[in-house]
C-alpha cells in the first residue's frame, strides 16, 4: 500500500499538488504512480514563464520501460521545474512527495478552488478501486 | 494455404462495423487522379526464372557506365568480404528484432557501429541509423526544435550550397510541423557560405544552423566561423557530413569552440553499393545534453541479472511503439542491414584504411579538375579548396554534353542547371579512388571531343 500525505491533495491522474506559503503549489506524482512505471531514467520539467491549462500535459516522466506525460492539476504559470531532477530522476521514486517534486506553479485567479482535486481519503478509494 | 488471415466473412464484418461498403471506400479520400489504375510494364505474375531473366536484361540494359557522378550517392571500392559476411543469415535481416533482447549479436554490431560513428563525427553519442541522409537532416531539424527551447520560432537557418534534394526533403518532412527555412546565400566567387550572409539574421530568433561539410560543390565551408556565429546567438548547430571526408576533416564535434550540436549524413559510401539510389542509409549523432531529444533507438551495453554482460535497446521509451503520437518521430527507421555492411565495411578499413579511401579520393578528384580545365572551354567555378566534388563551367549548355558523353559510356556528371540557373552552363564532377588515371584521360579526351562537336553543330 502507497503512503499518502494527508495534507496533500491528489488528481485522478496521479499528480499531488502542495500548497506553498507564498500562493504558488508545488506538484508532483504520487508513490502509486511512480511504482507504476518502475524506475525513472529521465524527467523533463517544463520552463518558468509557461502557462498551462489545467489538464494539459506540461511534463514527462521516463522509466525504463515508458514515457508518461504529468498534467497540470490546475490552470497557472510555472514558476519553476525542480533542478535536481536533471541529474537525479531516481528522486521522484525515492522521495516522490519530497525531493521529487516535478515543478511549481502560481495559479491562475480561482484556479485552485476551480481544479478537480481529492482529500487523501478520496485519492485512496480511487486506488482501492483501480486495485492499487 | 492462403497467407491472407481475413475470411471473406471477417472482412464484412469489420467493414459493416466501420459503416464501409467496400474495401474501395476507405481510399476514397485520395483524388482520383492521383490514383494509379494500371501499372504499365508490370505483369500480372511471373515465375522465378522469368523474374530473374527480366531483371538480368534490366540491369544489362544500365551498362557499365565510367561514372563521374556524385552529388550524394559515391562510388566507393567495397572489398568483398563485407557483402559475403553481412548476407550470412545471423546478419541478413532487414530491422531490429521486435524481440530485439533475443539477438544478441544483431544489438552488439548496432552497438558497435554507434561508436564508430560517435567516434566518426567526435560526438557523444549515436542512433541506431536513419533512413538516409536527407530525412535525417529533416529529423535533426525537428530535434533542434525540441531541443532549442530557448527559441520559439522553429525557424532553420539553411545555406544554399546545401544538397537541393536534402533541402526539399527536410521542408516535406517538416512543413505541417510549423518549421520554416530561411536560405543563406553562398559566395559567388568562393561557392561557400560567408558571415556576410549571416549579417540580416542578426537579432533574429533562429533555431538552429545546418553546415553542410563538404557542400554540395564538394567546397570545404570555413565550418568554425559558423559554429562560433550561431553559438553566440543561442542558435543550434546541425551538420550534415560525408563519413569518408571526416577521416580527413575536422569532425563535427570538434567545429569551433564548442562543436556542433547534431551531426547527421548519409552512410551509402560506407560499403553500399550505388543501386539505383538506394536502399542507403542514415546516421545521427548529437552531444549528450541533447540526447533525450534524439528520434530513433539507442544500443546499450548492460548486465544481465546474473551480471554477464549484454546489449539492450535503451532510449525506446520514447519510439511510436510506446508513445505513439507523442513519439520523438514517427518517420524514422533503422537500415538494420545497411548499417550492418557499414560496420562490416569500417572494421575492415579501420581508420587509416578509411583515410586513404579519403585521400584518393581527394587526389583523383584533384587530377580531375586538372586534366578537365586544360579543355578549352572549361573552367573552376569556384576558388578554394574542395574534398572529392567540384563545379565546372562550360561554354556550351551541360545537358547536351552529358548525352554525348553518355553515349561514349560516361557518366560525365550532374548538370546544375535545373537546381543553380544562376552558375550558367555548370556541371557537378567527382572521382574516388575508383578512377584510375586512364579513366581521367578517357573523360577529358571524350569532353573535349564534345565540346568541339557542341561549338561545330
Amino acid at each position: 500500500m502507497s503512503q499518502l500525505p494527508a495534507d496533500l491533495k491528489y488528481t485522478k491522474s496521479h499528480e499531488w499538488v502542495r500548497a506553498l506559503t507564498d500562493g504558488t503549489v508545488e506538484i508532483g506524482i504520487t508513490d502509486h504512480a511512480q511504482h507504476a512505471l518502475g524506475d525513472l531514467v529521465f524527467v523533463e520539467v517544463p520552463e518558468a514563464g509557461r502557462k498551462v491549462q489545467a489538464g494539459e500535459a506540461c511534463a514527462v516522466v521516463e522509466s525504463v520501460k515508458a514515457a508518461s506525460d504529468v498534467y497540470a492539476p490546475l490552470s497557472g504559470e510555472i514558476t519553476g521545474g525542480n533542478p535536481k531532477l536533471a541529474a537525479e530522476p531516481e528522486a521522484v521514486n525515492t522521495s516522490p512527495y519530497g525531493e521529487g517534486w516535478l515543478m511549481r506553479l502560481r495559479p491562475a485567479p480561482g484556479a485552485l478552488a476551480a481544479a478537480a482535486l481529492m482529500p487523501a481519503a478520496e485519492y485512496q478509494k480511487l486506488l482501492d478501486a483501480e486495485g492499487g | 494455404m492462403a497467407f491472407i488471415p481475413h475470411t471473406e466473412a471477417d472482412v464484412a464484418a469489420m467493414l459493416a462495423a466501420i459503416g464501409a461498403a467496400r474495401i474501395e471506400d476507405l481510399f476514397d479520400e485520395i483524388p482520383p487522379q492521383l490514383r494509379i489504375r494500371s501499372l504499365a510494364g508490370v505483369p500480372e505474375a511471373l515465375n522465378e526464372m522469368e523474374v530473374g531473366r527480366l531483371m538480368s536484361e534490366r540491369a544489362a540494359a544500365d551498362g557499365t557506365a565510367l561514372s563521374f557522378l556524385g552529388a550524394g550517392a559515391y562510388e566507393h571500392h567495397i572489398p568483398a568480404a563485407v557483402w559475403a559476411i553481412t548476407t550470412r543469415g545471423e546478419f541478413y535481416s532487414a530491422y531490429t528484432p521486435y524481440q530485439a533482447e533475443a539477438s544478441q549479436g544483431t544489438l552488439q554490431l548496432i552497438y558497435e557501429f554507434q561508436t564508430m560513428m560517435a567516434r566518426l563525427t567526435a560526438m557523444d553519442a549515436a542512433n541506431a541509423s536513419m533512413y538516409d541522409g536527407a530525412s535525417a537532416m529533416g529529423e535533426a531539424a525537428l530535434m533542434a526544435v525540441r531541443a532549442n527551447r530557448k527559441s520559439k520560432a522553429a525557424r532553420i537557418l539553411v545555406p544554399a550550397s546545401v544538397h537541393p534534394y536534402y533541402r526539399r526533403v527536410a521542408h516535406a518532412l517538416t512543413c505541417n510541423q510549423g518549421l520554416t527555412f530561411a536560405e543563406l546565400p553562398y559566395a559567388p566567387q568562393e561557392g561557400t557560405t560567408s558571415a556576410a550572409a549571416l549579417v540580416p539574421f542578426e537579432g533574429a530568433d533562429i533555431t538552429a544552423l545546418v553546415i553542410q561539410q563538404p557542400n554540395f560543390f564538394g567546397r570545404l565551408e570555413d565550418v568554425d566561423t559558423l559554429t562560433d556565429w550561431a553559438h553566440a546567438r543561442g542558435i543550434l548547430v546541425i551538420a550534415v557530413v560525408n563519413p569518408t571526408a571526416l577521416a580527413l576533416l575536422k569532425p563535427p564535434g570538434e567545429w569551433g569552440a564548442r562543436g556542433a550540436d547534431i551531426a547527421v549524413g548519409e552512410g551509402q559510401p560506407l560499403g553500399v553499393p550505388l543501386s539505383c539510389g538506394g536502399p542507403y542509409f542514415g546516421f545521427m549523432t548529437t552531444r549528450m545534453e541533447h540526447v533525450r531529444q534524439m528520434p530513433g533507438r539507442i544500443v546499450g551495453r548492460t548486465l544481465d541479472a546474473a551480471g554477464r554482460p549484454g546489449f539492450t535497446l535503451t532510449l525506446q521509451a520514447r519510439e511510436q511503439h510506446i508513445r505513439r503520437a507523442k513519439a520523438t518521430s514517427n518517420i524514422c527507421t533503422n537500415q538494420g542491414l545497411l548499417v550492418t555492411a557499414a560496420t562490416i565495411y569500417l572494421s575492415l578499413m579501420g581508420p587509416q584504411g578509411l583515410e586513404r579511401t579519403a585521400a584518393a579520393a581527394h587526389a583523383r578528384t584533384r587530377e580531375l579538375v586538372a586534366a578537365l580545365t586544360r579543355v578549352p572551354g572549361v573552367r573552376a567555378a569556384f576558388s578554394g579548396p574542395y574534398f572529392h566534388e567540384a563545379v565546372l563551367q562550360l561554354d556550351r549548355p551541360v545537358a547536351a554534353v552529358l548525352r554525348a558523353l553518355a553515349s561514349r559510356g560516361i557518366h560525365g556528371g550532374l548538370d546544375l542547371a535545373p537546381f543553380y540557373p544562376e552558375l550558367g552552363p555548370a556541371l557537378l564532377v567527382c572521382a574516388t579512388e575508383t578512377k584510375s588515371p586512364a579513366d581521367i584521360e578517357r573523360y577529358r579526351a571524350s569532353l573535349s571531343e564534345a565540346l568541339q562537336a557542341a561549338r561545330a553543330a
